[in-house]
């Protein structure tokens, strides 16, 4: 795939060349990870979370499977069934805090797997679709990750539920009747809680499924690079195995070393003490906050408060919400400078840092308490944000002079190490 | 759909160059599409709430212990219900309001039963999120409206438990109800 040089399955082992003839599939894992990928050879460690990003989906379905053969999904029992988990399964508490953190983990390197692709410019012509399909996956992680955090079945569960669900109803006249419909009942319940575990249970497979079209689509092209230069000849690549499978395990070995740390000793650091009391329909807790990962989104929500042209503040504040997801899938015509890589664009690097910033106090603005002066703050934060993709970005694509490109990939690997004799253009070793 | 053009040699079209078989592929593709749609309809309609949920959609509360100014919190729909016995002052303080300034319009009398104005009855959510309001508890934070307030997002509500300050856009909603005696009533 992906370019003219790379090289082609040739099995030796008369048994593999059997399996080859009749399903090619060791043909395709060789071609999408193996040596007949050829990859740019100056991938520095941002384009590590792609790959870690699915060794956390593994990592989920793997302790989510195990945890689905303890857990009970009625409202009556599934509190305690979680708590049995913890308490009586033979490393049942393991499985748990690891799916739990590990959904954590999972948002941590795909928020830096979207970093990476936004300052690097990865989602411009002619990966579109990588990143499209990319945000595909990211709301079906984020339904999935909200389906999961009910199912525990504790205050902040139940309120969660509550509180999201309740977003559809902002939706004029069939709100109320989507509300409904979602939960099956006037309020979170047991039909609530069993379709979530169904869905929680199916959508990860989805997922997967999205992630083999993203793959699919992102080697049609090929991988994209830190110079946004593309790939000239033979002598910018490398292929993927081993050269990115040997960077790729390193880059896991040091994500499993920080999941750990935080797995083992501090497990419920990320958690709410709320949820280890069972849901209480009478009884809302003082401070209903999601998941941190959910929080720059949950201050754009809280940001709107009065009402604009005789459309309800709650309105507003769930359009915005689902707005600042969707207006990513635009992101590819709204930045229209031909420069990818943001290292040479920079006033867009300024920016682009600002932005950075501002998604940071967002999140920060998301976990505070509804009342000022945060409130304030969000507002402001939440204009900026769609004041950078609407407005900073298309003016800056036009009015801005990047810097100048190298040649080649192979002539920025080699300036930077000193060697600027083009003359001696490395092949890249065996 | 499309439909591969044939030099027709079968002499089955007539005048107007329409073909049998393109009449036949409509017809098909058709009904497969109506039934489809059929089968869709069960696989939506499940979700809404079912029958056990709905058999639990009213329920009977005796009033004879709420004292003027006090409240209680019991469910309906498996959600709370606040039953409220407002004092003299908050009747006075509801009706001081002019109705047409306010957010979501209401008089106290909208809100409650023909010569029976002390008893507020409505739902315990939140108009903005859902959440649960306080005020029905003895010694709860009431707002600075004396009615209801909500503490996740700061709705204030006032004695008649219409929306006064923050981001919920309605009153807190009246279920239907009615007197079945002077000291109960039957919600739903």
């Amino acid at each position: 795939m992906s370019f003219p040089w790379a090289e082609q399955y040739t099995p030796k082992n008369p048994v593999m060349v059997w399996i080859d003839d009749k399903l090619p599939l060791p043909r395709l894992a060789y071609n999408a990870v193996g040596a007949g990928y050829p990859v740019p050879r100056n991938l520095n460690y941002f384009w590590n979370f792609g790959v870690l990003a699915g060794l956390a989906l593994m990592i989920q379905i793997v302790t989510g499977v195990i945890m689905a053969m303890h857990y009970g999904a009625n409202d009556l029992v599934a509190f305690s069934t979680v708590e049995q988990t913890m308490r009586d399964v033979n490393a049942g508490w393991l499985m748990r805090y690891a799916h739990a953190n590990g959904a954590s983990f999972f948002f941590i390197v795909v928020y830096l797997h979207i970093f990476r692709g936004l300052y690097f410019g990865s989602y411009k012509a002619p990966r579109e679709m990588v990143w499209l399909l990319g945000l595909v996956i990211f709301l079906l992680m984020m339904a999935t990750a909200f389906m999961g955090y009910v199912l525990p079945w504790g205050q902040m569960s139940y309120w969660g539920a509550k509180v999201i669900t309740g977003l559809f109803g902002a939706i004029p006249v069939v709100g109320e009747p989507i509300q409904t419909w979602l939960l099956g009942g006037f309020a979170p319940g047991n039909a609530s809680l069993n379709r979530f575990f169904s869905l929680h249970f199916l959508l990860p497979f989805v997922i997967a499924g999205v992630i083999i079209l993203h793959i699919w689509a992102l080697h049609i092209p090929g991988s994209s690079n830190p110079t946004g230069v593309e790939v000239k000849g033979p002598q910018d690549t490398v292929p993927f195995h081993p050269y990115y499978t040997a960077k790729d395990g390193f880059g896991a070995g040091v994500f499993l070393i920080a999941f750990c740390a935080l797995l083992f000793f501090a497990p419920n650091f990320l958690g709410h003490p709320d949820n280890y009391i069972e849901a209480n329909p009478l009884s809302t807790p003082a401070h209903i906050v999601p998941e941190w990962y959910f929080w720059p989104f949950y201050a754009i929500l809280r940001a709107f408060t009065v009402d604009f042209f005789f459309v309800p503040a709650k309105l507003l504040g769930v359009l915005a919400m689902f707005a600042s997801i969707l207006l990513l899938f635009f992101l590819p015509w709204l930045d229209t400078s031909p420069v990818r890589s943001g290292k040479y664009r920079p006033t867009f690097n300024k920016f682009f840092w600002i932005l950075v910033i501002d998604v940071l106090i967002l999140g920060w603005l998301g976990g505070a308490p509804a009342e000022e002066p945060f409130v304030m703050m969000s507002q402001v934060a939440a204009a900026y944000y769609f004041a950078h993709f609407l407005i900073i970005l298309p003016l800056i694509s036009r009015s801005e002079k990047p810097l100048p490109l190298p040649g080649s990939i192979t002539e920025a690997v080699l300036a930077k190490y000193g060697k600027t004799d083009g003359a001696t253009v490395a092949v890249p070793a065996e | 759909m499309a439909i591969v053009e044939h030099t027709d040699s079968t002499g089955l079209s007539g005048d107007d160059g329409v073909r049998r078989r393109d009449f036949i592929n409509i017809a098909a593709v058709s009904f497969a599409g109506v039934g489809a749609v059929a089968v869709v309809l069960p696989l939506i309609d499940q979700m809404n709430p079912s029958a056990d949920v709905l058999a639990l959609a009213s329920t009977e509360v005796d009033l004879s212990a709420i004292q003027p100014g006090q409240a209680i919190k019991t469910t309906f729909r498996s959600q709370p219900l606040f039953v409220r016995q407002l004092t003299e002052k908050e009747i006075a303080e509801a009706d001081k309001v002019d109705a047409s300034t306010l957010r979501d319009p209401q008089t106290l009398e909208e809100r409650t039963v023909d010569g029976k104005k002390q008893w507020l009855v409505t739902m315990g959510v939140c108009t903005h999120l859902g959440c649960v309001p306080l005020g029905a508890g003895e010694g709860e934070n009431k707002g600075e409206y004396g009615g209801y307030f909500c503490p996740c997002h700061g709705s204030s509500y006032d004695t008649a438990a219409r929306i006064r300050k923050g981001p919920a856009p309605k009153n807190l909603e009246v279920p239907k109800f009615s007197f079945t005696s002077d000291t109960a009533i039957l919600v739903g």
